[in-house]
């Protein structure tokens, strides 16, 4: 009983430090550009699932579903620039030439459009549950 | 790969005497890179592959002028690796033709990124033209992140409110205008309610036969809505010009060439010296288009202008970046 124990309270606190850790590096790159989270091995199965491809004058996934709390990483892969407005004001990042990406943590539930204010036609929404 | 870009020349045919000898003899010129000038009703064509055979004088209009566009000064893919040479080669072309011109408009895209750097490379080459003055407009590259705050600084030292203003060169009355700033999710160009205003109040007094010229980035007719290619509140302008004989729209943006005439207006948008861009919806997006490296320059250009008193819309010669020796 008490090995048992001893050793849910070893694993316990493994897996306590391990998220602390991926948290801490999630932090960082909040709201910040061009700084790619160092992917922790827990975020690789979600990684496509909060990031957003910026191509072809246009935002991929166009609407992008994640939970309260999550980051999502915009990047871009085309040859000009673009960058991400909130149409609420919500968040706004500079000017991402190609390969450079930028971050927004979305902490409340909500609708979230956005557009590329170089290119207004680029529209797109972040929908947070 | 597609056909290499030839030269385009835009004439009014109405009532100037041209018989269709003479305008064929000027399209055959056209691959070359033709001038083609309307002068007393009689047209006349030289080749701007050998300058030297243009008889000085030959370009006499009353004014002639030049517009670039869309420079794109530090962009550096693979759609043009190179934009110093092209743009030098652009000027190189001016600087070639018979007269120089007045001076230069450049609508817009100046720099790629709105880095400093970019713009005083711009500045640095346009020294060597043969035109001393050169009046912009903002493209919306050249206007990142401050809202166009350096632009102002840099070239709008006599513009009002984001960059538009207005001049007069021998009886013809310029408007540069700026439809880039405020844009709206999902939308096109725009004016805005205090450029629309004090457009109205500019022109007011003028006379209708003086020759109007108004220049801006994105075009002012709408070319392709899904690419961004239009301008929201353009009718208005126009409203304010309904009453002139001669208008001329020259616009940027779009890379490329293209024409229209609706009355006594007529649309014209430019090549660009950096790279060229598909035609509407050939493409998945309006984006820089890579050709064969020894095509680029057929594809790239400059607009030559001319302003004949007495005729009411203006000789527009588009040639490209190519010369008859490949250089």
């Amino acid at each position: 009983m008490k090995k048992t124990l001893r050793i849910f309270g070893l694993t316990a606190s493994l897996v306590i430090s391990f998220t602390l850790l991926a948290c801490g590096q999630k932090a960082q790159s909040s709201g910040s550009n061009s700084n790619q989270p160092a992917s922790a091995v827990a975020d690789d199965q979600s990684a496509s699932a909060t990031q957003v491809k910026i191509d072809n004058f246009s935002f991929t996934p166009q609407t992008l579903t994640v939970a309260a709390g999550t980051t999502v990483t915009w990047t871009n892969h085309d040859d000009v620039p673009h960058n991400v407005v909130s149409t609420d004001k919500v968040f706004k990042s500079k000017t991402m030439d190609t390969d450079e990406k930028f971050s927004y943590t979305f902490t409340k539930a909500g609708t979230y459009s956005y557009f590329c204010s170089i290119h207004p036609r680029m529209t797109a929404a972040v929908v947070v549950k | 790969m597609a056909d290499a870009k030839k030269d385009e020349i835009l004439f009014n045919h109405n009532d100037d005497g041209i018989d269709r000898r003479g305008f064929l003899k000027c399209m055959a010129w056209a691959g070359t890179g033709a001038l083609c000038v309307l002068q007393g009703g009689v047209l006349k064509s030289y080749s701007l592959g050998r300058p030297s055979e243009i008889p000085h004088g030959a370009l006499k209009g009353e004014l002639s002028f030049v517009q670039i566009s869309d420079s794109h000064m530090g962009f550096n893919k693979p759609a043009n690796p190179d934009v110093v040479a092209t743009l030098q080669a652009a000027i190189d072309k001016i600087n070639a033709l018979p007269a120089p011109p007045a001076f230069l408009l450049h609508t817009g895209d100046i720099s790629h990124l709105s880095k400093p750097e970019e713009f005083d490379n711009v500045d640095q080459l346009l020294k060597s033209a043969s035109a001393k003055d050169v009046f912009f407009v903002p493209g919306e590259h050249d206007v990142l992140g401050d809202d166009g705050k350096q632009y102002l600084e840099r070239y709008g030292k006599q513009a009002k409110g984001g960059g538009w203003y207005s001049f007069d060169k021998n009886g013809v009355h310029f408007i540069g205008l700026v439809n880039v700033l405020n844009l709206k999710a999902g939308g096109l160009g725009t004016l805005g309610k205090d450029q629309l205003e004090w457009m109205e109040d500019d022109v007011k007094h003028l006379s209708k036969s003086t020759p109007i010229v108004v220049f801006a980035h994105i075009p002012l007719w709408t070319v392709y809505p899904d690419w961004g290619w239009g301008t929201e509140d353009s009718a208005q302008a126009l409203g304010y010009l309904k009453r002139f004989g001669s208008v001329t729209v020259l616009n940027g943006h779009i890379h490329q060439t293209m024409q229209k005439v609706e009355g006594n207006v007529t649309f014209h948008t430019a090549m660009s010296t950096a790279f060229p861009q598909p035609a509407p919806g050939s493409a998945p997006s309006p984006g820089p288009m890579k050709v064969p490296a020894d095509q680029l320059r057929n594809v790239l250009g400059i607009t030559d202008v001319n302003y004949i008193k007495g005729k009411h819309s203006l000789a527009i010669i588009d040639s490209t970046l190519h010369t008859a020796d490949g250089a």
